[in-house]
């Protein structure tokens, strides 16, 4: 990205060969240190490495794969958004919490037709998540309080509030059912799945997560506010200097991500559960920001990202059948996170200093020919 | 470059806090995939149980151990090949977990507490030859066995115990998750203060809010609280908090002379240490174990029907310890309220007023 300018006219081809070995190096050392600590721990690398393979094959590993992957791809956009003007939100996690409730009492308050039902949950979702993300927002640019620090305290503001409004409002009990759950959204409300064999499904909310892969894309990098957005990450001073308001791009980026965020929850209660219980999937948000970290910000790496983290969460359950100690998993999605990040690191100096090298021997040459 | 550090300790975070979720699962599969032995009968050799922890899994010295315990008496006394046991590390494994047992041909299926109650509906109708069983939770189809225990009832024998023990007059309640699980503890152990010590006060604290299940598994919290109760005077305090209760016992021990802890689910006196055996009055018993054994001995026997098992005093499901020989002086009162319980004569509140 930053060596476009130079390339364009003086192709360097061995930068372009970095930034392809890139992942492979990170994919083969990655593979290196998981063998390693599974030695150590005493598992046979080539037996886990196998059942995984054997996973590979099959169709249904796939579909679950899917999705588990929807939701991460839009924590992970949700993330992203704020990483690309230097914002760590990391309360995604409160934000589409916070949502789920919402689009349970939005969703089972109103009738409307199917599309429009469904199409009322997703605004609403986006909105409460939005609203959430708005407090850190504004705490960041009206009290200079870090948006890291803000967003995990948010998180179990959140925990707590819904834990209380559940409990008090919206929880139905039943006899003999000790996890309370909500008022079940009509049927007008539920998203339909694209996939469902045998209890393996993938849900319809793919095509919203497609649409706000396309979407995050095109407002990044094709619009005149993802560009104010990257500069202001890239260089704050340098963008308020241009004219940029820097409260105006935080607040944006942090009610964008937020609102992403609140989707994050939807394939769930929209596409599965249908209600609000207090077991639904957590955790998302968290998971999102080592996606985003893996698939490096950009919409098709964190597909990828994301493919391969519901993948392995879903072969976890799988291992434990097979007798291999599902932590593996977990230990492989670490490993790989790190491992990308510190290769892709080496790879950004090692370019930059064969590009400064060529700089200064082109530089040296110009002098020579000069004196 | 201070943006490439702030990601890089961004990543090291989240990786170590993974790698911490990792190492705190442990491995819980090595010991129960070889117990089958002797194949007793052909029929019962071609019973492949399959059993679906919930998240801690064996090995978590609390509710998953009774019914790891339950499995094992199960698989040596009927010789059962190789049971197969799952544990989730995430939500929405306990539906993948269910789903690969039936997938893999076991039967009966056993999905071990209450947040199975979903899950296994969902995948006992899709599979209605397959027996299934619950505990904790009770889901209304014609292949599900379901196991629910009267945990106010146990709560209410120990609460008696703390009533007549107390001198201080105040009793602590220390409940992980505000669940209505866990409420149902509180309300069976105030009862149970109530009805030996009408004057004594039951001061109750939760560790977590509903939805966020940390508190069945944070004894530094359990510790903090349970400190700040007997500081204020509080001389016995119950826990119904998991993992959380070693945190309690500590407190006790910290606390020093006269100051009391009440355990729960297993006899907790046997797995704790000389210094907190000391301070562990009595422990609510729930028979977790009990459960499983007789779901598994229940389908060997030809009994797939769907019904509600409810073990409650009278089944002896639940019920209290007497390890360390503290409550010896009352047991016949508190046998008394027993029989009293059993009889119908005195019914516990399942929900705190």
């Amino acid at each position: 990205m930053k060596t476009a300018s130079i390339t364009r006219r003086n192709v360097n081809w061995g930068n372009i060969a970095i930034s392809l070995a890139a992942p492979l190096v990170a994919l083969l050392v990655a593979t290196g240190l998981t063998s390693a600590l599974m030695a150590i721990s005493g598992i046979d690398p080539a037996d886990a490495f196998s059942t995984l393979g054997s996973r590979m094959s099959e169709r249904t590993a796939w579909i679950d794969a899917t999705q588990r992957a929807v939701p991460l791809y839009i924590s992970a956009i949700a993330v992203a958004i704020g990483f690309k003007m230097n914002l760590f939100n990391i309360g995604v996690e409160g934000q589409y919490r916070v949502a789920m409730l919402t689009v349970v009492a939005v969703g089972t308050s109103v009738e409307l037709p199917p599309v429009l039902h469904v199409t009322l949950c997703i605004v609403a979702a986006m909105a409460a998540g939005a609203l959430w993300a708005t407090i850190p927002a504004l705490l960041k640019v009206y009290r200079g309080v870090s948006e890291v620090i803000s967003t995990i305290m948010l998180n179990y503001i959140a925990t707590g509030v819904l834990a209380f409004l559940f409990a008090e409002v919206f929880a139905i009990r039943e006899e003999g059912r000790l996890n309370p759950k909500s008022e079940e959204l009509p049927k007008s409300a539920w998203m339909p799945n694209l996939v469902s064999e045998n209890l393996h499904n993938i849900s319809g909310f793919i095509f919203v997560a497609a649409a706000l892969g396309v979407a995050y894309y095109v407002l990044v990098w094709k619009s005149r506010f993802g560009f104010r957005l990257r500069a202001s990450g890239t260089n704050p001073t340098a963008a308020r200097t241009a004219g940029i308001d820097p409260k105006r791009m935080v607040v944006s980026a942090m009610l964008l991500s937020g609102a992403v965020a609140g989707l994050v929850g939807m394939p769930q209660v929209l596409g599965d559960k249908h209600a609000y219980s207090s077991d639904l999937q957590l955790g998302l948000g968290f998971s999102g920001i080592a996606v985003a970290l893996l698939g490096r910000n950009s919409p098709v790496g964190i597909i990828a990202a994301a493919m391969t983290f519901g993948f392995l969460d879903s072969a976890a359950p799988f291992l434990d059948l097979e007798s291999i100690p599902k932590e593996i998993v977990v230990i492989m999605q670490g490993v790989l996170v790190l491992t990308v990040v510190v290769v892709y690191e080496i790879a950004r100096r090692v370019k930059e200093r064969r590009t400064q090298e060529r700089a200064s021997r082109s530089l040296d040459a110009a002098l020579a020919v000069a004196s | 470059m201070k943006r490439t550090r702030r990601l890089l300790s961004l990543v090291a975070l989240v990786s170590a806090v993974s790698l911490l979720g990792a190492a705190c699962g442990d491995d819980t599969d090595d010991t129960g995939s070889d117990t089958g032995g002797g194949d007793t009968t052909e029929q019962k050799s071609e019973i492949k149980v399959g059993l679906a922890y919930d998240i801690g899994g064996r090995g978590d010295k609390s509710f998953n151990d009774s019914a790891a315990e339950g499995l094992d008496e199960a698989a040596s006394t009927l010789g059962l090949p190789a049971p197969k046991e799952l544990s989730p590390s995430k939500d929405e494994d306990r539906e993948a977990n269910l789903k690969l047992l039936a997938e893999g041909g076991f039967n009966p299926i056993i999905g071990v507490g209450f947040a199975y109650a979903d899950s296994v509906t969902l995948v006992a109708e899709a599979n209605p030859d397959i027996t299934f069983a619950t505990i904790d939770t009770v889901v209304d189809l014609p292949n599900v066995r379901n196991n629910v225990f009267a945990e106010q009832e146990g709560s209410f024998l120990v609460g008696a115990a703390a009533g007549l023990k107390t001198s201080s007059k105040k009793i602590g309640f220390i409940g992980g998750v505000e669940t209505e699980l866990i409420k149902k503890f509180e309300a069976g152990f105030v009862a149970g203060v109530k009805q030996t010590s009408p004057d004594s006060t039951v001061e109750a604290k939760y560790i977590t809010p509903d939805g966020d299940f940390t508190g069945f598994n944070d004894p530094a919290k359990a510790k903090e609280i349970a400190a700040a109760m007997y500081e204020g005077g509080v001389d016995i305090i119950f826990h119904a908090a998991g993992g959380s209760g070693t945190g309690l016992f500590d407190a006790a021990v910290a606390a020093g002379d006269g100051k009391w802890a009440i355990g729960v689910d297993s006899d907790q006196y046997l797995n704790a240490s000389p210094e907190q055996q000391k301070h562990i009055l009595t422990s609510m018993i729930k028979r977790v174990n009990v459960a499983v054994r007789d779901t598994i001995q229940a389908f060997a026997d030809g009994d797939t029907e769907g019904k509600t098992v409810v073990l409650d005093l009278k089944a002896d499901g639940v019920g209290y310890s007497t390890s360390g020989g503290y409550i010896d002086d009352i047991t016949s009162q508190l046998d008394e309220l027993k029989d009293k319980i059993i009889a119908g004569e005195i019914e516990v509140p399942t929900s705190p007023s």
